[in-house]
């Protein structure tokens, strides 16, 4: 079973839509840290504020249950706030912890760059390691994008894909069994199923 | 690089693609899921759909599309027309939207903006301006399909629901929509540059050079059009290339 976990930021249906679309044979729409243990591989989706991200993993008791499932070495993919809150902190939220399994911080564009933001709209990944995520993918495919904020992990090695708004960032994160994307693969047509395709696979 | 984006609108009444589409591969192009099928096959880069008739009935309609749509189609959907509250928005971000555009309803009591983005973010609410050129030289919105003229002038009225959290504002030109003679350029420009949301232009294309102009002198940063691609005039492909050649950043 892939668990899809619900922590009350944003709507879940089109991650679902996509990972039926993809392949996937059981996923479950999960809240409770139970449902996590019983899982093959996690999806944290996510779009809104880091900190109400933060603090809704806690009430609902899911954050040490997702730090130990991902140390268990089983699959984890998170998207967008998902892969933010892996960080241990966030410019968005000063103060409030994220899940700190990766050391690193998330921040915003800067106001300097004269960058509309959120940005919003297709931009291009360029892959830096050759990681299973992005098997049977090109460089520079389109993904979609919605966001103001992205991660900067410490251990530059874990960048698996960057992306260029201003400056570039990292879009995507893969480090042994977590894969982390910015974009949303849900959302990114056969180039998103093909992530989730793969996501699935790594199972 | 951030691409441009290309964005087919289906306007639909009673379940149905007003006018059809003419696209011959399809058994019914005036099925709504269909036409959405197709322009995803085609690599649109979003889709809109619009209720024109925004009933109670319609809406009923338009739900149950968007909710096949999104079985079939893993792009970003914008529903709009008739939007009128916080449960009409939260029933067709639940049917499979990713955004709903609102346009009367924010007039009426621009609120709507404020708790809309407060409950689903910005990036879900799409404030829909149809602007009319006045005789002072600036723009008039309008509201109910352009049918009813405001006191609001459009560039402010933009910069205010921005600021209320409008993620993106979809902007159509009355004085151009219909015409096939090109996006209003110097209204689109304007908007685009004085709030730091997209702007996607709509109103007025009858060419592929319409769609570089807005893009390119009119700084928008999605087009919107609808007769040109679903008579056949150009396909999507069709679109992306002419812009690609032009050096406008475009998904292929």
């Amino acid at each position: 079973m892939i668990a899809l976990i619900d922590y009350g930021m944003g709507n879940l249906s089109s991650v679902r839509k996509a990972f039926i679309a993809a392949g996937a044979r059981n996923i479950e729409i999960v809240s409770s840290p139970n449902e996590i243990y019983r899982a093959e591989a996690i999806v944290l989706p996510g779009v809104g504020n880091f900190g109400d991200g933060a603090k809704n993993l806690n009430f609902l008791g899911l954050s040490d249950s997702i730090r130990n499932f991902i140390s268990s070495g089983k699959p984890f993919l998170g998207i967008c706030l998902g892969m933010q809150l892996l960080m241990e902190t966030s410019e968005e939220a000063p103060g409030i912890k994220g899940l700190g399994i990766i050391n690193g911080k998330t921040i915003k564009f800067d106001n300097s760059l004269n960058l509309k933001v959120p940005q919003i709209g297709w931009n291009s990944v360029s892959k830096i390691n050759k990681h299973s995520c992005f098997n049977g993918l090109k460089d520079n495919e389109y993904f979609y994008f919605v966001h103001s904020y992205y991660v900067v992990p410490e251990n530059t090695s874990y960048i698996a894909g960057l992306t260029e708004y201003g400056i570039k960032f990292c879009s995507c994160i893969c480090k042994e069994n977590i894969t982390a994307t910015q974009f949303h693969p849900e959302k990114s047509q056969d180039a998103g199923i093909q992530i989730i395709k793969n996501f699935i696979n790594s199972i | 690089m951030l691409a441009k984006r290309i964005i087919p609108c289906l306007d639909v009444t009673g379940g149905r693609v007003v006018k059809g589409t003419n696209f011959i591969n399809l058994i019914d192009a005036g099925d709504p899921v269909e036409c959405a099928v197709e322009y995803n096959r085609q690599s649109a880069d979003e889709l809109v759909f619009l209720d024109i008739t925004a009933t109670s009935d319609g809406r009923k309609s338009i739900v149950d599309i968007i909710a096949k749509t999104a079985e079939k189609v893993f792009i970003p959907l914008t529903v709009g027309g008739g939007v009128r509250t916080i449960e009409d928005m939260r029933t067709m971000l639940n049917s499979g939207a990713d955004k709903v555009s609102v346009n009367s309803a924010a007039v009426a009591d621009p609120s709507i903006i404020k708790a809309g983005a407060g409950k689903f973010g910005s990036q879900c609410i799409v404030l829909a301006i149809d602007a009319k050129k006045a005789q002072n030289g600036r723009w008039k919105v309008y509201t109910h399909g352009g049918r009813k003229e405001t006191v609001l002038d459009a560039l402010e009225w933009a910069k205010y629901c921005v600021s209320l959290g409008a993620g993106e504002i979809l902007l159509t030109s009355m004085d151009k929509d219909g015409t096939k003679s090109g996006y209003d350029i110097e209204l689109t420009k304007i908007i685009s540059e004085s709030v730091n949301v997209p702007v996607i232009a709509s109103g007025g294309a009858g060419s592929l050079e319409h769609m570089y102009d807005v893009l390119n002198a009119g700084k928008a940063d999605a087009v919107l059009a609808a007769s040109i691609f679903h008579f056949g005039q150009f396909t999507i492909p069709q679109a992306k290339l002419f812009l690609k050649n032009k050096h406008i950043p475009v998904r292929i």
